[in-house]
């Protein structure tokens, strides 16, 4: 697990160096390219790669910033909550049962609107004890102002935590922002990536200001008093406003991180083979390896099937959504988590999706899937044997008020 | 990022220097704890948050843990904190005071904030500190490189949410969660965490853990003045008579904080760069200059012992004459020599 000292592979490129490094990797160069000032690390599987590789860099004086190894994720997340109200950029992170150890200062933060980056490595929750990636815990925090993104390679991952400082920090949002990382298939996997200059990354992300609302003794202000029912609801409504605001900022930026480095995107959805697309298969992460491959071997046989990758969990891409999926027959939702008890069983991406779609005309038929739990490989086949399933709710042949679990032994 | 590597750990550690008041009469008028709060009339806890900032002045940033102190004391739009204030967590005194404290550092150090000292203190009831907020206050006592003080008031119960027993009420109290019954007497039957001690002998590089009670004003003032000087983290720990948790009228709190004392149940003492030192009425204890008072002077002026029968007082005097007699420091830290 010790990260290598040097990068296995490096050459100059313009802007930049490319580097074979993995996802915890690639996010811990984001966050020296972001000088960041203040991080907590606590050690859990697998998310912790990526202190492992700050601390080096901080060690081998590539790096400058207090390095807090905290007594517990709470501690992690409180410390960082306050350095940043000071003025501090911060980065933290967790994985599983350490994300939800941090729970309550999670809630707060979002609350306060204390601007931060984390990263989740995504880990299946305990109990049962199991190291790989399941979804379920950043997707804890949706409800409560933190925004949520998910990467598929090592250099979105890079790429959108420089995105994720710049959104979360910027006055008209100060919202905390998670990027999460599948376990293992995106913190450990390795791949080419462009590390940027210095220089590019510095005329991308400006300052961190916190203007009026810095806790300094030349800005004696209170902060977070109790509210109560007086003005409570007031408060939670500037958090929604700033939640939709999101929208706007996240666009902006994506439009100026094309123009600055030259990696052009869509910001909320990656659309794949969508063109005439007559079912689509929706995900999230590095399940979009297996779908990519399957959709490509499916069109060479003349199937219509496309893939749309959910990059932005919060705030939730429903235009995007709408517009990408309107014209298809059936849409093939997997998740990589679940949803015990909810609507159809379903996982929780499933019918976040349902709910978008339901204004739409012509609404395609939506079939839930869950597969992939607890860092289960999902495979070509898997991805095969599924758009096959949709393909028969598109005809009627298919019960699509229900959920269909994959690759499980009943 | 080079100049990182020259600079001095010195340029960064420094504190405000903040020398010790005569007496009372030396103590200035300014406050930093000023009116809008809504805590009960005669709460020593208040007066604690009020001389605290004096002690501390206006460079100074103070986080607050969830508690009567909050909620009582910061109503939206009516702050009484002239001085920055932030909410914190039930458990998160340590935590809110490192990450000040290192946010601070950074950004001076790296140049994006002016260099200056700006004293960090967070505050926290008994039970947000000494039970929830335990594991974090250790942690923070490692970090000799951020200076900080955390201050817990200890008014010997969950106040805020009704006066529950926590691990800092007294032996035998009456609370919401003990209430003695007609089958059960008593329902509380742990002895009170010897916090400050704990956190001096477990913390070894901690410079300064001190004892106050708001009975000994200037004392206590001094203590945090010691306390923001010395450099690195330090715990302070007041003892905080409240009127509505042990039950008594409020014109006696200043009263109740002198009697703890006095009975030996609050022992006031300073542990400076590994030396104990106790002072005031403490330190006459020790030195044989004063009796302790029998505990019943105290604990019969208050209701929440009001169900204490002869066989309680006694196993409370029994158990604090042990303090004195049988510890192997007297009046901090348990153990005795073997004979
Ligand atoms: C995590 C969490 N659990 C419970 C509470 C409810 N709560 C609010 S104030 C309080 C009492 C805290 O007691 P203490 O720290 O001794 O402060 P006091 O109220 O006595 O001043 C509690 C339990 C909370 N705010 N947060
Ligand atoms: S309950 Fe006690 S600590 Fe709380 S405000 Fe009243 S007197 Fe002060
Ligand atoms: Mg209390």
């Amino acid at each position: 697990m010790n990260p290598p000292k040097t990068a296995t592979a490096e050459q100059i490129v313009i802007g930049g160096s490319e580097e074979l490094i993995s996802g915890s990797e690639a996010i811990a160069h984001a966050c020296r390219l972001a000088d960041v000032d203040v991080i907590t690390a606590y050690p859990i599987r697998p998310y912790d790669t990526v202190m492992q590789y700050v601390s080096q860099m901080i060690s081998d004086g590539d790096f400058d910033c207090e390095f807090i190894v905290a007594e517990s994720e709470h501690s992690q997340f409180e410390i960082v909550k306050h350095a940043s109200a000071v003025g501090a950029r911060v980065f933290v992170g967790s994985s599983g049962v350490g994300w939800f150890y941090a729970f309550e200062a999670m809630a707060v933060t979002a609350g306060l609107r204390m601007p931060m980056v984390a990263m989740v490595g995504n880990r299946a929750l305990d109990d049962p004890g199991a190291f790989g990636v399941e979804h379920n815990d950043a997707l804890a925090v949706r409800d409560l102002g933190w925004m949520l993104v998910w990467v598929e390679t090592p250099q979105e991952a890079l790429d959108t935590a420089l995105i994720a400082y710049r959104v979360a920090e910027d006055k008209r949002i100060f919202l905390p922002c998670a990027v999460s990382c599948d376990g293992a298939f995106l913190t450990h996997s390795q791949a080419i990536v462009n590390v940027p200059d210095q220089a590019t990354v510095d005329s991308f992300l400006p300052r961190y200001d916190r203007g009026d609302k810095l806790l300094h003794p030349d800005n004696p202000i209170t902060i977070a008093p109790q509210a109560n029912e007086d003005w409570v609801m007031e408060i939670r409504r500037q958090s929604d406003a700033a939640m939709r605001r999101a929208r706007g900022v996240i666009t902006e930026a994506y439009e100026d991180f094309g123009d600055k480095f030259g990696r052009e995107q869509e910001p909320f959805i990656e659309r794949y083979m969508m063109e005439d697309a007559e079912i689509a298969l929706v995900g999230m992460g590095t399940l979009a390896l297996p779908v990519k491959v399957a959709v490509r071997k499916m069109r060479a046989e003349g199937r219509k099937v496309g893939f749309v990758r959910v990059r932005w969990f919060r705030p939730f891409p429903t235009e995007e959504l709408q517009d990408a999926l309107s014209d298809v027959e059936a849409v093939g939702v997997i998740d990589r988590d679940y949803g015990f008890g909810s609507s159809f069983h379903s996982g929780v991406l499933a019918n976040e999706l349902r709910a978008a779609l339901y204004p739409v005309e012509n609404q395609p038929k939506i079939v839930s899937f869950i597969a992939g739990l607890g860092g289960r490989e999902v495979n070509t086949d898997n991805v095969i044997v599924i758009a096959g399933m949709v393909a028969d709710a598109a005809s009627g042949g298919m019960n699509d008020q229900d959920t269909y679990w994959i690759g499980v032994r009943e | 990022m080079s100049d990182v590597i020259t600079e001095t750990l010195d340029d960064y550690i420094k504190t405000q220097v903040l020398e010790a008041w005569k007496g009372p009469k030396t103590v200035p008028e300014q406050e930093y704890f000023t009116s809008g709060h809504r805590t009960c009339q005669g709460c020593e806890s208040a007066l604690v948050m009020k001389l605290m900032a004096k002690a501390a002045g206006p460079r100074t940033i103070i986080l607050g843990s969830t508690g009567c102190m909050y909620v009582a004391n910061t109503t939206y739009l009516s702050t009484p904190w002239s001085v920055p204030w932030m909410h914190t967590q039930l458990g998160s005194s340590g935590s809110a005071a490192t990450g000040t404290a290192a946010g601070l550092r950074a950004l001076m150090r790296k140049g994006k904030m002016e260099k200056e000292r700006i004293n960090v203190i967070a505050f926290c009831g008994d039970g947000g500190g000494a039970d929830m907020g335990l594991s974090a206050i250790s942690a923070a006592l490692q970090h000799t490189e951020y200076n900080l003080l955390i201050l817990m008031y200890d008014n010997e119960s969950y106040a805020n949410t009704d006066i529950q027993v926590s691990g800092s009420s007294p032996y035998g109290a009456n609370s919401t969660f003990s209430p003695p019954g007609k089958e059960r007497r008593i329902m509380h039957r742990r002895w009170k965490k010897n916090t400050a001690p704990m956190l001096a002998a477990g913390h070894p590089e901690c410079k300064y853990v001190a004892t106050v009670c708001m009975s000994y004003a200037v004392e206590a003032m001094n203590a945090v003045r010691k306390a923001l000087s010395i450099g690195g983290p330090t715990f302070i720990h007041s003892l905080d008579p409240c009127p509505k948790g042990w039950d008594y009228d409020p014109m006696f709190s200043h009263e109740l904080g002198e009697l703890a004392v006095e009975t030996g149940i609050w022992p006031l003492y300073e542990i400076e760069e590994g030396k104990i030192k106790m002072y005031g009425k403490s330190k006459r204890i020790v030195n044989g200059q004063m009796k302790r008072k029998p505990v019943q002077d105290y604990l019969l002026r208050q209701g929440r012992f009001a169900h204490f029968i002869d066989e309680d007082i006694e196993y409370f005097q029994a158990k604090t004459d042990e303090m004195w007699e049988k510890w192997l420091i007297p009046g901090v830290l348990p153990f005795s020599a073997e004979a």
